[in-house]
């Protein structure tokens, strides 16, 4: 079985995009899946079945979304197997930024929203700088100027990595980026496999469930803006 | 290069200042990127699971692919030539080949879903049989392979259409300084900003200020900003003008400027006039290309029958502005 990752801020068309990317593979006789990881709730789970293929939802509610997620991966992945997967997906909602879900020799994707703002490549981080491929939504609505600008700053945030323009309604650009998950994705044990960048290094107070405000109630690894 | 200062460095490339923005340290510009480092605490290699030889390693890795992209020069295309494929019924398209010159004019016709977005896909992609259509695109006669090892990753078509729209906050100077940083050198951009800027207000018929928010332009203005940026700024070699539809702009001037840019223009378009002056006009249906015509003397004809109604009715337009009441035509 093949996994692949999708990652990228909220509301940037992730769960568009992988429908789509979906029945471009059920088109072709493919079995995938997917995996969707949320926070606090989440209907996208019914989207995924509706198409008729395998999902499943997590959600990490108090915990860190991220731990979360790279604590269930393995079982994740034993469940895609279970289910003679040829293809597992998981999405999962990159919500501070910060982090990256991303591990090394799986293929990983971000999918970003031209729609978020010219500066929002600078200020993504690993998200954005670590994917294998970076898929960019919504540039239909705007300028060739924009989506310009935008492209060239996505480039020069992640020189290495592969970027498309894809529309998750109408799903133009999804054949081509079909073809190049195929190509990039690699049959991998997930065991073992190594983080692309570390996750918060946490345990303060608040991490332990603290909420009373000031000084003495912060233990721990506690940074100050200075 | 990865030992210059990073001041020097932020100089030559300001895009570096994403890659050192992650970094959260403020780096001193006087030194080099391995020496701003060495001044980190061991904690801070320990959180990052890198080790200070790693980190350089990385940031060489990233200046070199960044500058190679910065440094890549668009391909002029000469030539597309599209072999055929079939419908979406896997029905064989009838045509042998179709070649498309640089500075032609392609109108390309059909119902709504008939598949031209999928013929402009399949250009961007250089098909190879490798997609639904099975259609095979050759550019300037070089395969897919050979081109991408002369022009890299770069995107061979601008788009135009009704639906796009300035999202931006920013004013027509600021706008135009930003999209031309992005291909030309620093002592270029305002030369080529002001050139833009007078193509736009002719091509408009109404004036507006550089500092005019971008917002702020008329629908008429919007298109005639964005069709001379498209023309002089944008380094993509083909233009797909879907739909622009009477904006209050000369379509015309608009198709000139483009083409006389050397560039390759697609209009997917129901209007009769744009659709009888290009140079070819591709037929599609149910996602075959199902005929290609040429420009004959016939049509030329009826063209300028066109032309001669599309000005009525234009005049027509006009007089209802001012508030006249129309008792003949």
């Amino acid at each position: 079985m093949k996994l692949v990752t999708f990652a990228g801020p909220p509301t940037s068309g992730k769960t568009s995009v992988l429908t789509k990317i979906i029945g471009q593979f059920q088109k072709e006789s493919v079995n995938v899946g997917a995996v969707k990881f949320d926070c606090l709730q989440t209907e996208d789970d019914k989207i995924f079945a509706s198409l008729g293929v395998p999902s499943k939802k997590g959600l990490s509610a108090e915990l860190c979304p991220d731990h979360f997620y790279i604590t269930n991966i393995s079982d994740v992945y034993a469940w895609g197997e279970n289910n003679n997967l040829e293809y597992l997906f998981t999405e999962s909602a990159g919500l501070c930024n910060r982090c990256s879900p991303y591990i090394k020799n799986v293929l990983s994707i971000c999918v970003i929203d031209q729609l978020s703002g010219i500066n929002s490549p600078q200020k993504i981080g690993p998200l954005l700088k670590l994917a294998d491929m970076v898929l960019i939504t919504k540039g239909d609505i705007v300028s060739q100027a924009e989506r310009e600008v935008f492209y060239r700053r996505v480039q020069m945030a992640n020189p290495h990595g592969e970027i498309y323009f894809v529309n998750g309604l109408t799903g133009q650009g999804i054949f081509e980026v079909c073809e190049r998950i195929k190509n990039l994705s690699t049959v991998q044990e997930i065991e073992n496999q190594t983080l692309r960048f570390p996750m918060p290094m946490a345990l303060c107070s608040y991490c332990l469930g603290e909420t009373k405000i000031g000084n003495e109630y912060q233990i721990g690894n506690v940074k100050k803006i200075g | 290069m990865v030992e210059k200062s990073i001041g020097e460095l932020v100089e030559i490339y300001p895009y570096i200042n994403v890659y050192l923005g992650d970094f959260e340290i403020n780096f001193d510009k006087e030194k080099s990127f391995e020496d701003n480092l060495k001044e980190q605490p061991e904690f801070f290699f320990e959180q990052r699971k890198m080790s200070l030889e790693e980190t350089v390693d990385e940031f060489e890795s990233y200046l070199e692919k960044a500058s190679s992209i910065l440094e890549e020069s668009m391909e002029s295309v000469e030539k597309i030539s599209i072999f055929p494929g079939c419908s979406k019924d896997g029905m064989a398209e009838g045509f042998q080949e179709i070649t498309v010159n640089k500075g032609e004019v392609i109108a390309i016709v059909g119902p709504t879903g008939s598949g031209k977005s999928r013929l402009l896909e399949d250009i961007e992609w250089q098909a190879e049989g490798d997609t639904p259509t099975k259609r095979m695109v050759v550019i300037n006669d070089l395969t897919k392979k050979e081109r991408q090892r002369i022009s890299g990753r770069q995107r061979l078509i601008a788009q135009l259409s009704q639906n796009m729209n300035f999202v931006l906050d920013m004013n027509v100077g600021e706008f135009l300084t930003m999209h031309a940083e992005c291909f030309v050198k620093k002592a270029m951009v305002q030369p080529l900003v002001e050139k833009v800027y007078k193509e736009a207000i002719a091509l408009a018929g109404e004036d507006f200020e550089l500092t005019t928010s971008i917002t702020s332009l008329s629908g008429g203005q919007s298109r005639a900003l964005m069709i001379a940026d498209c023309a002089y700024i944008s380094k993509a070699p083909i233009v797909l003008i879907d739909e622009i539809e009477n904006a209050g702009i000369d379509r015309k001037k608009a198709l000139k400027l483009l083409v006389g840019n050397e560039k390759i223009v697609f209009i997917a378009t129901h209007d009769p006039v744009l659709a009888l002056s290009a140079d070819k006009r591709i037929v599609i249906k149910n996602g075959a290309i199902n005929s290609i015509i040429a420009k004959n003397a016939e049509e030329q004809k009826a063209l300028e029958a066109a032309e001669e109604m599309d000005r009525r009715l234009l005049k027509l337009r006009d007089r209802i502005r001012e508030g006249e009441i129309i008792s003949a035509l």
